[in-house]
């Protein structure tokens, strides 16, 4: 027991002088860089983001309430206080309560119900799951794909590149809603096909950015000296060249989920986007549009405030990376 | 400048095609509008004669064949719904759709580059920023969902303004149906085009205050002010106009996403424009209605985006019309 002691004592301080002269290391290398650009330079990448970021109030609060949100959609099933599909458990009795009305069952409709006797608090907890989960499937498939051309027309040019970049462009030239209504017209309904239009929509926008990026590292030093290393076109574009386009598609990636979480809501509102055994925050709001002009606004009201607070958190956190990951504006 | 438009307009012509092949072909693979539109107690022999009358037992590049040909004319088939003329269909709608789109425009316009202009000359004031926060809600706040609520506070609270429709119409020009002519029209219009205006106006506030910002900077702003140039003269003149040119580029591009916006709206304020036939026509499958209104929406676009680079090199001599890029 007690020759254990010194070595657990020993560790940190043999920490501590690694990074010690790790600190050192780094000043001989710049000698002549003041101190606290020699500190930075010593910083990983992420813990500089990381602290750029949280230099922001707005975007700290942004953060907070995207965390919340994503929370709550996780554990919807947990933290709900009853299941919105459990037929068992709805009453027709309890419908269109106003919020804070009892429930016969003790509890409280918090958010009132909805014409079938929903605790609309539960329902939206439920659709904010799918809304999510639909907007970021989305997103994470056409970030693949928008990658993939993108960085295939930056990287061989020629006529590779100019098919590619003319679909983007007339593509680009059409609103987004009015490309995912063609695309529900002659696709049909469901699930999968409204994640197909967001991911048609969105991939264009990905592989424009990643392209304009990719065509000013391509002619960095670096990548040429992985070319002079006689490295596979695949490593190269994977390894070296997708890493430094990645800080742009991260802002445009936040941007794009949260436009496409609202064009889902917008499309389920006109009734053309998820099926009604899967109510999305746009379902919700659609279900109570009929009751808003008999004064019984919580059915529309409360899923679009949380669809609100989804957007505008997911925005506040995009337009505080732009700043931080844009090296332009780098002191 | 000829040579510039007509190879752009061959272009346009091959961008239709495509378009009209794509849906075309894409509306016929999903459903059966025959299960829809024909009554299921109807007999086979009727049927089969209401198909023939549809033109629905011909192979599908038959069809499609006979859909160009009568493009070429002007006749874009018949509404299986409406049974009568689907362009004419959606031409009757036009006009509503467009006084909500110019409607919604102006608001965004006039109301836009006022505020972006002073959120620009003095990004740092309580008034700059409160501007800024308020453009980042019209961005994020989603446009049907602020149309029920405007619905619910100047409609049903309120009382003030009606929830829905049109309202009665005049003829301008003893030609064109609109509402704006009549207070009761007005009324109608108020609440829609506002809430077409808002994203609009957000991103006009958004760009009128960068560009500002920027042209603040530029030494042709210092020199007017050396010159000892009054304020506004700067202000309204050396600067105004030059960011003047992203913005007019920006606002005809952004006509067209009005008007297909316009689609949402339409349908929560039942505003009976081309936008609310395509849902309808959607959710019944009728065809013809569909591939027409992609055509004319197309064709739109397209005529907008040649107008936006005629006057784009209008309005900056710099710019030079090459047909290097479509």
């Amino acid at each position: 027991m007690s020759s254990a002691g010194p070595p657990q004592g020993a560790a940190p301080s043999g920490g501590a002088a690694q990074s010690a002269v790790r600190g050192e290391r780094a000043g001989t290398v710049l000698p002549e860089t003041p101190a606290a650009p020699a500190e930075r330079a010593a910083e990983s990448p992420f813990h500089r983001i990381a602290t750029d970021f949280l230099a922001n109030p707005v975007a700290v609060v942004g953060l907070g309430m995207l965390i919340l949100v994503i929370l709550a959609a996780v554990f919807a099933p947990l933290i709900s206080p009853q299941n919105p599909y459990d037929l068992s458990q709805l009453d027709v009795m309890d419908g269109r309560l106003p919020p804070g009305s009892k429930s016969p069952t003790g509890g409280t409709f918090w958010l009132g119900t909805d014409d079938q006797g929903r605790d609309m608090l539960s329902a939206i907890f439920y659709g904010l799951r799918i809304s999510l989960a639909v907007g970021a499937t989305a997103t994470v498939l056409a970030l693949i794909i928008g990658l993939s051309a993108g960085l295939t027309a930056a990287y061989f040019g020629g006529k590779t590149e100019t098919l590619i970049m003319r679909i983007v462009d007339i593509q680009l030239s059409f609103p987004a809603i009015l490309i995912a209504l063609i695309l529900i017209a002659v696709l049909g309904q469901g699930t999968g096909k409204v994640i197909a239009a967001l991911v048609t929509i969105q991939w264009a926008y990905y592989a424009r950015t990643v392209r304009s990026a990719a065509l000013v590292e391509k002619r960095k030093e670096y990548m040429e000296a992985a070319r002079c290393l006689a490295l596979s076109p695949v490593r190269i574009v994977f390894r070296h060249l997708l890493p430094n386009c990645l800080p742009p598609m991260i802002v445009v990636a936040t941007v794009q989920v949260a436009a496409a979480i609202a064009l889902e809501a917008t499309l389920s509102f006109l009734g053309l986007g998820l099926p009604i055994t899967e109510p999305s925050l746009g379902l919700l709001i659609a279900n109570g549009y009929q009751y808003l002009l008999s004064g019984k606004y919580w059915i529309s009201f409360f899923p679009g405030v949380a669809l609100l607070l989804t957007i505008v958190s997911i925005n506040l956190v995009a337009d505080q990376l732009r700043d931080v990951l844009n090296p332009r504006l780098q002191k | 400048m000829l040579v510039f438009i007509i190879r752009r307009s061959m272009q346009s012509v091959v961008v239709l095609l495509i378009m009209s092949l794509l849906v075309f072909v894409g509306v016929f693979a999903i459903g059966n509008p025959i299960d829809i539109l024909i009554n299921p107690q109807a007999d086979q022999i009727d049927r089969e004669r209401a198909i023939a009358a549809l033109g629905l037992d011909k192979p599908l590049w038959e069809q499609y064949l006979v859909f160009l040909k009568g493009a070429l004319t002007g006749d874009l088939g018949r509404s299986f719904v409406h049974a009568t003329s689907a362009l004419g269909l959606i031409l009757e709608r036009m006009p509503a759709t467009m006084e909500l789109a110019i409607a919604a425009m102006v608001i965004a316009v006039t109301l836009g580059i006022p505020l972006g202009l002073w959120a620009g000359l003095r990004p740092n004031g309580i008034a700059g920023r409160t501007i800024m926060a308020g453009s980042i809600l019209g961005f994020s706040l989603p446009t049907f969902w602020v149309g029920l609520m405007l619905i619910m506070v100047f409609s049903v609270m309120l009382g003030w303004l009606p929830s829905t429709g049109r309202g009665p119409t005049t003829l301008l020009f003893g030609l064109v149906p609109v509402s704006f002519l009549s207070w009761e029209g007005l009324r109608h219009l108020i609440m829609p085009a506002t809430n077409l205006a808002l994203f609009k106006l957000a991103l006009l506030i958004r760009l009128t205050r960068a560009g500002t910002r920027e042209s603040l900077l530029q030494d042709y702003v210092k020199f007017a002010r050396a010159k000892g140039l009054s304020n506004s003269r700067v202000i309204g003149v050396h600067v105004l106009r030059n960011i003047l040119i992203p913005i007019v580029t920006v606002i005809g591009l952004e006509f067209g996403s009005v008007i297909a916006f316009a689609i949402v709206t339409e349908s929560v304020f039942a505003w009976p424009g081309m936008g609310k036939l395509l849902i309808d026509s959607i959710n019944l499958l009728d065809r013809p209605v569909i591939v027409s209104y992609l055509l004319v929406i197309v064709t739109l676009f397209i005529f907008i985006n040649l107008i936006v680079d005629v006057l784009y090199s209008a309005l900056d001599p710099r710019v030079r019309l090459t047909d290097s890029k479509g």
